[in-house]
């Protein structure tokens, strides 16, 4: 073996030069041109099949993407609602980067949105009945921290059980979706239904101060995306920036080296597991303070689901998801429009969204074996 | 008559090393022979060749007489060669005669004819004394047990010339009784073994001849009844020992290092370690020889903290460190080398500064508070882990594109480097360098050796743990030996007696503590 030539990679600043990460491909930053060209390829690729699809299906496929685009960004209010949907994708995004980049394997950011919701809408209603003239500038951090204890607490599980047990967290975070999403059920059709509410399962509205403001008068867009923009940035400096960031990628990337330099590796990944379901619990917040107000049995489209993809396409770089967030946002709020333009179903917007996928993560797999 | 077994001339190199050269090797019917030889001397290599894992780059290979062209493991079981390796190849939920019908054609086409074959297997049990339940579970058995269950599935697939590779590593000394038992059963019944170990008292014990391999070279072929185990290791070890490195007299301190009666357990709970005790001085290099597999893993896993001890006493600089942390062990200025440096000692996809940092990237100056006032904390210091970094890289010459290079991109000498870099960057008291020159060429080799013994000058307890024997005998100034987890002895390098040093690899020889 001798020493290969300086390579593009070692000048770049990091993180995009020390990404961290063995066993996955994605884990690998883009840096260079091939880095780049090959996953936006894959994207276009998707497309392509998607259009074939489109076609077989009865549709034209030009008429149907123009729709799908329009329907997404095509106008104010559309940019808004793709906006809008982006934000708890955006969130869970950085949960599952900040998992996945200790090889903790979080699958369960559904489940942990629906119980930050419950945490956030526990928040809200406790303020109201108690302390009913608090300040914004009070009541939303504690939402905020209502959102991301709940989250928190409900992927501690899946982690005490992991660490201590070395159970699975893939099998444990999966099962207990379930359990989340059917207990925000009996909450809003039980104890926590508001009365005034004509039988809908659906609890009371939180306190008024604890409310997302809203960025555009008479729209949905709320405060939230910036939280979640806001938290990409925190996600990017605790990762690189800090010990806990470096002792997180140290474990993901090669746990028995990190051991042998005396890194605790059991706390390291429940930490992680810790982080990433809190991440996930403000995004089930940001839809309770932001756009709902109270409590809906599901509320989510499968937000948790969509994150975890998006968090794969933007490669694991809590910048880099930004994009795919509102790229994922944007094919959500488009299909409805591209379905009702070319009479087809929005599945279909869901089979893109799942080549998209594989044809991106394909992609790096191909990065890697060209740069070497 | 031709003997049953020729290999003619085999050579095989891998990169910079010829693992076997122009080896003649002949066994006959109705023999044990074992092949002895040091760690790295092409023993397994050669096997491994005879049982169709590895090409040949030279040579060829006789059965009965005929030449044969053996492409692989499938062709070996076709020409009647059986191989068991060290680490078993058993499906554990499978019962013994799930997993001896393994991949063989059912007579009952697409069914398993399961009663016929447990059948055989019984018959093929009491004729040779292995004693097994063809319907036991292979996870319920105990690691002799499994061991039959490989030779039975070597007989089952007709072998008439068995290879054993250090068969007796695993087995408790009852096992090894009735598993010499078999060896003999299958001698008389016209089986040619060959089996690899590196054990003079099983050579002469059990083997009627014994070929002796040194440097991918053979030393000799002798009938075992006509040599003696002093013989043996001398053809096993026997060199001029020409010191290439520079190195003053020691001077030795303090005692760093000392453990007292330690007992460690291995992975299979049996103990690796047993009742060790060792010392080693500010200093000095003490090197631990012996062959792989001694219980040398464990013995460093206990010292730095990531295996508990079962029963004994470390301590560093005085203060009892048995069964710490890695962390805690750190911080008595314990540092090491470990045995495998992809996997055990870097993060690949990380940069080359990072990597400096793995063992002390939360202390300052790598972190810090957000104030800076020189204490460690949360954040860290992307200036000092880069200055430090950059002086790294030149004081230990590592040739990388630069610190933010990806460290999987640099060669295996220059990983090293920076595994050793980082381990004495901050003055350890004690270094545990286990295998420092595994793989490496000769130039990166000298490199280390040389660090190594600079580091000695400068006054650190230096723990050498290596199998590689020409490395102990170069570097330590005083070489305990390693034998199935005890130390057969201690001798100071000056004017030492090679012979002396293989009887005690081999465990022929002990020396009163």
């Amino acid at each position: 073996m001798t020493t290969p030539p300086a390579n593009p990679a070692a000048a770049l600043p990091e993180p995009l030069s020390v990404a961290g990460g063995v066993k996955l491909p994605w884990h690998r930053a883009r840096t260079s041109l091939i880095g780049f060209a090959l996953p936006l390829g894959g994207l276009l690729v998707a497309f392509g099949i998607g259009a074939i699809m489109l076609a077989a299906s009865g549709a034209n496929p030009l008429v149907a993407y123009q729709a799908l685009f329009k329907g997404a960004f095509g106008s104010r209010n559309n940019i808004i609602e793709t906006l809008v949907k982006s934000t708890p994708i955006l969130f869970v995004a950085l949960g599952v980067t900040f998992a996945f980049r200790c090889s903790v394997w979080n699958i369960g950011s559904e489940g942990q949105l629906h119980i930050g919701a419950v945490g956030a809408t526990l928040a809200g209603l406790a303020m109201k009945s108690l302390t009913p003239n608090l300040p914004p500038i009070l009541a939303i951090p504690i939402m905020i921290l209502g959102g991301f204890l709940f989250g928190g607490l409900y992927a501690s599980f899946a982690g005490v059980l992991k660490v201590k047990w070395e159970v699975n967290e893939v099998i444990t975070t999966i099962m207990m979706n379930f359990v989340a999403i059917l207990f925000v059920q009996y909450l809003t059709f039980g104890p926590l239904r508001d009365p005034a509410a004509n039988g809908l399962p659906m609890s009371a509205y939180i306190l008024e101060a604890a409310q997302l403001a809203r960025l555009v008068a008479r729209s949905r867009l709320h405060l939230g995306v910036v939280l979640a923009v806001v938290a990409a940035v925190l996600v990017y400096i605790v990762l690189w920036k800090t010990t806990l960031g470096y002792q997180i990628r140290a474990v993901g990337a090669n746990p028995r080296a990190a051991k042998h330099a005396g890194i605790n590796v059991p706390r390291s990944v429940f930490v992680a597991m810790v982080i990433s379901g809190g991440l996930a619990g403000l995004a089930g917040m940001s839809e309770v303070a932001g756009l709902h107000y109270r409590l809906l049995d599901s509320f989510s489209p499968g937000y948790g689901q969509a994150g975890t993809v998006v968090a794969l396409l933007g490669n694991l770089h809590p910048i880099a998801i930004i994009p795919a967030a509102l790229l994922f946002g944007g094919l959500i709020t488009g299909a409805d429009t591209m379905a009702r333009t070319v009479q087809v179903s929005t599945t279909i917007i869901t089979v893109i969204q799942g080549i998209m996928v594989l044809f991106v993560l394909g992609s790096q797999f191909l990065v890697d074996k060209l740069e070497g | 008559m031709a003997a049953f077994l020729r290999m003619e001339n085999i050579g095989k190199r891998f990169g910079q090393l010829q693992a076997n050269d122009q080896i003649t090797f002949e066994a006959e019917a109705g023999e044990i022979h074992a092949l002895l030889g040091e760690n790295g001397a092409g023993k397994t290599t050669l096997m491994n060749i005879l049982y169709g894992l590895y090409q040949p780059d030279s040579g060829g290979i006789y059965l009965r007489g005929e030449k044969v062209k053996i492409r692989s493991p499938q062709d070996s079981i076709r020409h009647g060669v059986g191989m068991v390796h060290q680490h078993f190849m058993l499906v554990p939920p499978f019962t013994v005669v799930q997993n001896v019908v393994l991949g063989l054609r059912s007579s009952r086409g697409p069914f398993l004819d399961t009663d016929r074959a447990a059948a055989r297997i019984r018959e093929l049990a009491n004729q040779y004394g292995l004693k097994v339940d063809p319907e036991a579970f292979v996870w319920q058995l105990s690691v002799g047990a499994q061991q039959r269950v490989e030779i039975l599935k070597a007989l089952y697939r007709g072998a008439q010339l068995l290879v054993l590779d250090e068969p007796t590593a695993v087995l408790t000394p009852q096992e090894t009784k009735e598993f010499f038992l078999t060896l003999r059963a299958m001698a008389e019944r016209g089986h040619t073994v060959i089996f690899i170990t590196h054990k003079m008292e099983e050579v002469m014990e059990i083997s009627d001849r014994c070929t002796v391999l040194r440097d991918g070279k053979v030393v000799g072929t002798v009938k075992t009844g006509e040599t003696t185990d002093t013989e043996l290791a001398r053809m096993m070890v026997g060199r001029e020992v020409v010191f290439r490195v520079e190195k003053k007299p020691a001077k030795p301190g303090e005692v760093v290092l000392d453990v007292r009666e330690l007992s460690v357990a291995g992975e299979r709970g049996l103990l690796a370690v047993r009742g060790l005790s060792l010392q080693v001085r500010a200093g000095e290099i003490l090197g631990l020889a012996g062959v792989d597999g001694n219980g040398q893993t464990e013995l460093a896993e206990a010292i730095i903290g990531l295996r508990r001890p079962v029963a004994g006493r470390i301590s560093i600089a005085g203060h009892d460190m048995t069964g710490a942390t890695p962390r805690q062990v750190i911080e008595q200025k314990v540092t090491h080398i470990p045995e495998d440096r992809m996997t055990m000692g870097l993060v690949p996809t990380f940069s080359v500064q990072e990597n400096l940092i793995l063992d002390s990237y939360d202390q300052a100056p790598y972190s810090r508070r957000p104030l800076g006032n020189g204490k460690s904390g949360w954040f860290l210091n992307a200036r000092a882990i880069l200055d430090h970094a950059r002086q790294a890289i030149t004081d230990y010459n590592i040739k990388a594109p630069g610190p933010e290079a990806r460290t999987k991109m640099l060669s295996g000498g220059n990983l090293q480097k920076l595994v050793l870099a980082r381990a004495m960057y901050h003055a350890p008291r004690l270094l545990v360098a286990v295998q420092p020159t595994r793989g490496l060429d000769v130039g990166a080799t000298e490199f280390i050796w040389n660090r190594l013994l600079a580091e000695r000058e400068a006054g650190r307890a230096i723990l050498l743990i290596s199998a590689d024997l020409d490395e102990v005998l170069q570097l330590s100034d005083r070489i305990a030996v390693l034998f199935e987890g005890e130390i057969m002895g201690t001798l100071p390098v000056q004017g030492i007696d090679v012979v002396e040093l293989g009887l005690l690899m081999a465990g022929a020889k002990r020396l009163p503590a």
